[in-house]
């Protein structure tokens, strides 16, 4: 079939570089005009407002009892009832407040480590570089889930253990990417005159190698505030995390907990779901706008005469 | 050979880690824990048990190096000490009677997951653009953004609870004697489907794109112009040439799903009841069974780490670049 081998992506982005674009646009300007990264973003945006509006939407506690139990979705209450009589939206409107604050304390605090572990390994190299490396690969390789479960069991509970658990299994990661990203940038020549002239060794490290690896600090963020969140509310459903807190894992930690699935309550368990899967499918939407943006072997390109093997190149 | 011994060097000073974790958690946690354990035991133990577990669990009055070195012993002569929650079976027989679960259903999952997910990536990256690639990645990427065990809740719901098409939890129906007649491995299939299935359908996109994004990079190689030169077939391109090129990074991905197998179907096994290491784990925690949950961290862990060092030696033979440096 002629189609097939026409189709294939490298031949015909070998064949025309020429006509690819070549806009000087930075990256930001990239990020704005990309679709994936709008929609993700305007999604993100709503959550935090939503999130931070929440004592202003909702106020009281959202865990008090409120009406009857189990009733379904109608005008007074959006989204039902759970067993215990508490309004469903105002819980899911609340443990947006926790679940965000722990994904990005979570997403941030795993990146910051994941740089300094990266860094220091590219750019000491030898002795450090082996030791950092090991220890990384000594947490990537331990089971997380159990790992996390173990460390929540013998910690006291609290929204503290959640994030330090959490950091703990979360940072190495994060430390391996950008530790071959910082290797590569290590080797180029700026840094070498860096040192050469005398610079140092944290300067070079935050003002002259960081930079370069912007975008990917970037991704690893956000790959890591999805995990935060996602694990989080992996830990909160086990029973495992703060239950006396209001989030989306605990949300459905007690839904399950007070059998909604057995009894039909639907409306019980689905939102809390839905949230976090839209938080990550908006993060992982600007997770890729950053590689697009970056990366211009993933970019649309465009061809100035759209022949007939133009949809080949696309994404 | 070097390689082979510096990767066993590593996962032997991983296992090390592994086992001082395990050995410094109670001792440095708040609280004593047999004295817990103890009251949830209920006068059960013998005097010389409760000896042994504030031995193991480090509540005596020894050195912590002279402890240390005990504990080493008790591990590598397979004394994990004896179960609470499964009073009075040792934490070995509780283990093994339940490994087995476990790995029929992590297994299933990821040998499902990894053949389908890299036939699908194979075909996107083959036909860029066309209906499966541009179709599948984003729906299999939004199905994965939800959380698993959600998704698990929510497949436990409409076949189990609604349609009632399958049986919502444990391995097989109460009461049927294990053994190797149709009907019992009918009734195990059968309780099998739906977490198997729900672990296929979170996973399979990773394969799918991981296959993809290699195989869009060895389309673009000299050898398959060169295979095309000659006139081959599309279809032996695709697979003989450019998919097989394509593999060895889904061989280490295959690696470390052989440890999600034993660790990472804790959430499934939670959600369906289902009587494997995962949810032993969890019920370990949730009774306080300290040396039943030290004995599946190291149980699993020990797993994770032999089935990526299995996956190390099938790299050695499969990639002969690893050999010559």
């Amino acid at each position: 079939m002629a189609t097939a081998i026409l189709q294939q992506p490298g031949k015909t982005a070998g064949a025309t570089p020429a006509a690819k674009p070549k806009p000087n646009r930075s990256f930001v300007h990239g990020l704005l005009t990309n679709k994936k990264a709008l929609v993700g973003m305007a999604v993100m945006a709503l959550f935090i407002v939503v999130a931070l509006l929440a004592p202003v939407l909702f106020p009281g506690d959202p865990s008090r009892i409120t009406a009857m139990a189990s009733l379904e979705p109608d005008a007074g209450h959006w989204l039902g009832t759970t067993a215990k009589g508490q309004d469903v939206l105002a819980l899911t409107v609340h443990g947006a407040r926790s679940s965000l604050l722990v994904g990005l304390t979570v997403g941030f605090a795993s990146t910051f480590i994941g740089i300094l572990v990266g860094l220091a390994s590219a750019y000491f190299g030898k002795v450090i570089d082996e030791a950092l490396s090991l220890v990384t690969n000594v947490f990537l390789l331990l089971p997380g889930l159990p790992l996390l479960v173990i460390l929540a069991a013998f910690l006291p509970p609290g929204l503290g253990t959640v994030i330090l658990v959490l950091i703990v299994t979360g940072w190495a990661g994060s430390a391996r990417v950008l530790r071959s990203q910082a290797l590569s940038i290590r080797s180029k020549d700026f840094v070498a005159a860096a040192v050469v002239s005398g610079e140092r060794a944290g300067r070079i490290m935050f003002r002259e190698i960081l930079p370069n690896m912007a975008s990917i600090v970037m991704g690893t963020l956000l790959a890591c505030v999805i995990y935060g969140i996602g694990a989080q509310a992996g830990l909160e459903f086990l029973g495992l995390g703060d239950v006396s807190t209001v989030s989306w894992g605990n949300n459905l930690f007690w839904a399950g907990n007070e059998g909604a699935l057995l009894t039909g309550s639907w409306w019980v368990f689905v939102p809390s779901g839905v949230c976090i899967a839209l938080v990550a499918f908006a993060l992982a939407l600007i997770n890729y706008a950053v590689d697009e943006v970056t990366n211009p072997r993933l970019r649309k390109v465009k061809t100035p005469a759209p022949a007939t093997t133009g949809r080949s190149a696309a994404k | 050979m070097r390689f082979i011994l510096r990767r066993l060097g590593f996962y032997l000073v991983a296992f090390w880690a592994s086992i001082t974790l395990n050995f410094l958690l109670p001792r440095f946690m708040p609280g004593d824990p047999v004295s817990r354990m103890f009251a949830r035991s209920q006068d059960r133990m013998q005097p010389e048990q409760i000896e042994a577990l504030r031995r193991l669990l480090g509540v005596d009055d020894r050195p912590l190096w002279e402890q240390y070195i005990g504990y080493l012993q008790n591990i590598f002569t397979g004394q994990m000490g004896v179960s609470i929650s499964r009073f009075p079976a040792p934490v070995t027989e509780v283990i093994s009677s339940q490994i087995g679960w476990t790995l029929l259903l992590g297994g299933t999952a990821l040998v499902i997951a990894a053949v389908v997910g890299n036939l699908l990536g194979i075909v996107a990256a083959w036909r860029r653009g066309g209906a499966i690639d541009s179709a599948l990645p984003p729906v299999l990427v939004f199905i994965g953004s939800f959380p698993y065990f959600w998704l698990a809740m929510g497949a436990l719901y409409l076949f189990g609870v609604v349609l009632g098409w399958f049986p919502i939890r444990h391995a097989f129906t109460d009461g049927l004697e294990p053994a190797f007649t149709s009907e019992f491995i009918g009734d195990v299939g059968a309780h099998l489907v739906l977490p198997a299935l729900t672990i296929v359908l979170v996973s399979i996109g990773g394969w799918m794109l991981g296959m993809r994004n290699t195989m869009i990079a060895t389309n673009s190689e000299d050898y398959i112009t060169m295979a095309e030169a000659k006139g081959l077939r599309p279809g032996r391109i695709m697979l003989r040439y450019a998919a097989r090129n394509a593999m060895l990074p889904s061989v280490t991905s295959f690696g470390m799903g052989l440890g999600f197998v034993v660790g990472g179907a804790l959430l499934t096994e939670v959600v369906f009841a289902y009587p494997g290491v995962g949810y032993q784990l969890l019920n370990a925690v949730q009774g306080l069974d300290y040396p039943l949950m030290q004995g599946l961290f190291l149980t699993i862990t020990a797993a994770v780490l032999l089935a990526n060092f299995l996956v190390d030696i099938l790299y050695v033979r499969l990639d002969p670049r690893v050999r010559s440096n």
